[in-house]
């Protein structure tokens, strides 16, 4: 790694100085050359050279001269691969006429081969290389050969296309995929002028990380196949903006052209993403213009068909409905903080009620006590990362369900061999890159392997959100993490669980982390909000809302973001949905569309403003990408329903909103106690059962994944992994279909026979043929039934 | 003027150099006005002019023929094969010092080939209430795919008729060019297009 931005904080560093086309400039020991001259603003042109990449010296473009200790070398150097050195004098292109010249006679080489396609290449107008060879080119060529040609495009994945002719061999696109996301898919065949970018033959190109070569190409040889052809940089406004896939957080800049998003890069910041992003966050963004999204409110008339109707019709129609009734708010994971506070806000004032909760998946008590005790609040961050002796994953799979925590891991293992160990059924592929350890467990009994972990105070847990579906897990973790100081991050899958959390979207706590059993926090909160009291009985959970609203304890639900399917019992929510008078907020139609009362059409992110908080409780805010939506936030839709309630939350925008989450401040009163829960361990099994283990996987079935092929094309295949030992005993090797059901039903997948614990299967939970939840009814550690099909 | 103005509270600036009166008012002889002769010399021109070959025409019964160079309507040209020449590479819109030009390119497929090589405009539209005929976008065109007309006859009743689209702005099919979408001509690449080296469409081209 180079240097530069490596440990701001700790030790002193030594300084060296040195000249510079006649300027003193002090850095770092070990800073390059041509960071050096940045600092003092003298910008040397290069193509391979990149801050986050090890240096390679491949390109040869920011030649300069050298000397020290009065002792010139005796040709140019490449500014890139040498380290500054005390007496040392540099003299770039601007001082020195032989420097001047080395580089033009590179630029000369390069454009040798270099194909006059500008016109149709995507590159061109943000390409390094036609501004280089402006500012450091001769303006015409002495070549008269014919230049060399290849094949083109190739696509090296359904989304990367490679065009040979254009590239300039920097190696930045096979750095990255090695270095960075370990994922050595592509590398540099053959020699000489035939040199190319290629991919193994009998590995695809399918990382998750693959989108990031695209931008860092210094040229147009790679480029993604869904922004192809669209635009031209001058064409795209952009916005800077935060992705609303996972809780990582990543900054991200959204290109849209005529209201349409086309592009979404990932943004530059050091603390959380760097600069890269994953696939999902960079392509995933079709859905907001899906041909099927919701544009104006529907009411269900007295003949049970839902009709559109006007905005005032269809907010008194949904007013009325929810007016006096027992009600209670169910809002997904994916709502802004602010909209997440409007939900919770709604709740209370208009609904008069503590019955919201913001979790959509499957959830236990104990889970909501561990966020009110450990979670909200919380300041672990990326740099815990950076700086720990050992990470532990539990529940977790970092690659795919936080790609960037698991960027940030690999970069920890591959620079000081980081010690990495994942509590886990099966080996993932993103473990085995982290060169973890892998305790292996069954699905079930994952307690008793947690609590013998020897941690020290500077370890860290990474928490995912399935170790609620392990009775006991959590108390494990608490247990390990008091005992050994090892500091817990709860890193949930969704970008707005962390936000909705604070903002007091659960039962148990209002905004701030303040619970709702303490009278003073209810005070607090009710001061500001300008009501005289709030309800004081903790709220239900979303597994005993939907019973309530089955056993009609409850008469109404607003429900926004939720997709009953994700849930574990999601027939017995529909059925509780059915019963009731339910208000939906949504951007498209859903298994709850069908059920609703009253739908009302939201914007979706790129439509509105606001933040998320990622897992660190980070802010991450963004504007609105696409200025004239008519389009309208949950919170401001919120906000009219409650006035016609008479209940008015006071909340018209955004800004409003961030204003009064920021004025509440954090709670600093006494926290909520964690109950301990004692563990189960796994259930039994016998002759074919096995116990089920899965999860989701980055590219699946999700929502926000539709309308994009070329992203679904780099998928991993859905399979159906079983032991050697249990493979084996069935008879079956990998490729053979394997039949898993329970009493619900029934899936059918290809076997995986790899390294997994022999009492249990595992299955991806939402992939293409395979939805775990809505198959099988089932969540981890089921038992189950695997026979060869 | 002076006592009339002092009623005014707001005095209007006159320099006091100037006597603005006698400049405005000043008589100048005409001598030429009363003269005979040179009414007669007035009159002669008309009257010669009776004589001399008529510069006006009966537009719009009478139309003649522009400057050779005169800048008018656009026209999206094709390869002598029937391809079209526009790469969809939006440098016309680039140049467009209105931004009259709006264009989308899309990707050339094997089962949807509009011009040779990769890209092709899928959109074009040229709106002629902001273009200013400058040529600037004819200038930039890698491909000469854009050239202008003489034609310049563009007025229409709304404005919606006077955005073109790429219907309105492609050449005809001439004779040996066949309607695209079709494969390129056999053995040859997009630089042989460029080059000139497609006299006419193959009949393998055809797409029956």
């Amino acid at each position: 790694m180079t240097t530069t931005q490596e440990n701001p904080t700790t030790q002193a560093v030594e300084l060296i100085t040195v000249v510079i086309d006649g300027f003193e400039v002090s850095v770092p020991k070990g800073t390059l050359v041509i960071r050096a001259a940045e600092k003092l603003g003298i910008q040397i042109p290069r193509f391979c050279d990149h801050p986050l990449l090890d240096p390679v010296g491949a390109c040869r473009q920011c030649l300069v001269d050298i000397e020290i200790n009065g002792r010139a070398f005796p040709k140019p150097q490449a500014s890139c691969t040498i380290p500054v050195e005390p007496n040392m004098i540099v003299k770039t292109q601007l001082t020195s006429a032989v420097a001047e010249k080395a580089q033009r006679g590179v630029m000369e080489l390069l454009l040798v081969n270099h194909p006059l396609d500008c016109p149709v290449c995507d590159k061109g107008g943000e390409c390094p290389l036609q501004n280089q060879a402006m500012s450091t080119g001769n303006g015409e060529t002495r070549f008269e050969g014919v230049k060399r040609t290849f094949e083109k495009p190739v696509a090296i994945s359904s989304q990367v296309l490679l065009d040979r002719e254009r590239c300039v061999l920097c190696a930045r696109c096979t750095r990255f995929s090695d270095q960075i996301a370990g994922d050595p898919f592509i590398t540099l065949n053959e020699r000489g002028a035939l040199q190319q970018v290629g991919i193994y033959e009998n590995q695809p190109f399918e990382s998750y990380f693959s989108g990031n070569t695209v931008q860092i190409c210094p040229v147009g040889a790679l480029t993604g196949a869904t922004y192809r052809f669209r635009a031209r940089p001058f064409d795209l406004v952009s916005t800077p903006s935060a992705c609303e896939h996972c809780a990582s957080g990543c900054d991200m800049r959204t290109d849209v052209r005529r209201g349409k998003t086309l592009r979404r890069l990932a943004g530059d910041d050091a603390a959380v993403n760097e600069e890269w992003n994953c696939d999902k966050g960079r392509w995933a963004f079709k859905y907001v213009t899906a041909v099927d999204r919701l544009t104006t409110p529907l009411i269900r008339g007295a003949d049970g068909v839902l009709a559109p109707a006007s905005w005032p019709e269809a907010i008194a129609a949904a007013a009325s409905g929810l007016k006096g009734k027992r009600a209670a708010v169910l809002v997904g994971g994916r709502a802004t903080t602010e909209d997440a506070y409007g939900y919770n806000k709604f709740a209370r004032i208009a609904l008069g009620t503590n019955d919201i909760d913001f979790r959509a998946r499957v959830t236990t008590d104990e889970e909501r006590d561990f966020l009110a005790a450990k979670v909200v609040g919380s300041t672990t961050t990326y740099r815990d990362i950076d700086i720990a002796d050992h990470v532990v994953l539990v529940g977790f799979e970092p690659e795919e369900e936080s790609p960037i925590v698991f960027l940030r891991i690999n970069k920890q293992v591959r620079k000081r061999a980081l010690k990495v160990s994942a509590v886990a059924t099966k080996l993932s592929i993103g473990v085995e890159k982290l060169k973890g350890e892998f305790i292996k467990v069954a699905p079930g009994a994952e307690s008793a392997a947690v609590a013998g972990l020897p941690l020290t105070a500077k370890s860290i847990i990474l928490v995912g959100e399935r170790a609620s579906e392990t009775i006991g897990l959590l108390s494990a973790v608490v247990a390990l993490g008091d005992k050994s100081g090892a500091k817990i991050a709860w890193i949930p899958r969704r970008a707005g669980e962390r936000g909705a959390l604070e903002a007091g979207a659960i039962g148990n706590l209002l905004p701030g982390g303040r619970p709702v059993s303490d009278a003073a926090a209810r005070v607090d909160i009710a001061a500001v909000w300008g009501v005289p009291s709030l309800p004081a009985s903790p709220g239900r959970t979303t597994s005993e809302i939907v019973s309530a609203l089955n056993s009609g304890d409850l008469d109404a639900v607003v429900i926004g973001g939720v997709d009953p399917l994700d849930m574990a019992n999601s027939a017995q929510v529909l059925a509780g949905l059915k019963k009731s008078f339910v208000v939906s907020l949504e951007i498209a139609p859903s298994a709850v569309t069908d059920v609703a009362d009253v739908v009302l059409p939201v914007a979706a992110i790129t439509e509105k403003s606001g933040s998320f908080l990622n897992w660190e409780g980070r802010p991450r805010a963004f504007d609105s990408a696409v200025a004239d939506s008519l389009n309208r936030s949950d919170l401001r839709i919120l906000s009219a329903l409650a006035d016609q309630m008479g209940e008015s939350i006071m909340l018209g925008t955004v800004t409003q909103a961030a204003r009064e989450i920021s004025s509440l401040g954090k709670w600093d009163g006494a926290r909520a106690n964690f109950a301990t829960v004692s563990a189960i361990g796994a259930n039994k099994i016998s002759g074919n059962e096995a116990l089920l283990n899965s999860w989701r996987r980055l590219l699946d079935l999700g929502t926000m994944q539709k309308g994009e092929a070329n992203l679904a094309g780099t998928a991993r295949k859905a399979v159906a992994v079983i032991s050697p030992k249990r493979a084996e005993i069935l008879g079956v090797k990998d490729g053979d279909m394997l039949r898993v059901s329970n009493a619900h039903g029934a899936i059918s997948l290809p076997a995986l026979v790899e390294d997994i614990h022999d009492d249990a299967v595992w299955v991806p939970r939402n992939s293409f043929g395979t939805q775990t939840l809505i198959s099988l009814n089932a969540v981890h550690g089921d038992v189950v039934t695997v026979v060869k099909a | 003027m002076a006592d009339q103005n002092e009623s005014n509270t707001v005095q209007p600036h006159i320099s006091n150099d100037v006597d603005i009166t006698s400049v405005a008012y000043e008589k100048v002889d005409q001598p030429g006005a009363k003269s005979l002769w040179a009414q007669l010399q007035g009159f002669w021109v008309t009257f010669i002019t009776m004589f001399k070959k008529v510069n006006t025409v009966q537009y719009p019964e009478v139309k003649e023929p522009t400057a050779e160079r005169f800048h008018g309507r656009h026209q999206l040209n094709r390869h002598p094969d029937g391809l079209e020449k526009c790469i969809g590479c939006e440098l016309c819109a680039w140049a467009c010092p209105a931004d009259a030009i709006y264009v989308e390119g899309a990707d050339n497929t094997p089962d949807n080939q509009m011009s040779p090589g990769e890209r092709y405009g899928k959109v074009y539209q040229i709106n002629y209430l902001r273009c200013v005929f400058c040529g600037l976008c004819i200038e930039a065109c890698p491909t000469r795919a854009l050239t202008m007309t003489n034609e310049y006859e563009l007025a229409d009743s709304t404005r919606a008729k006077l955005i073109f689209e790429k219907d309105d702005l492609l050449g005809p099919l001439r004779a040996g060019m066949l309607p695209p979408p079709h494969p390129m001509y056999p053995g040859m690449t997009d630089t042989n297009y460029y080059n000139g080296d497609v006299k006419e469409a193959h009949p393998s081209q055809e797409i029956k």
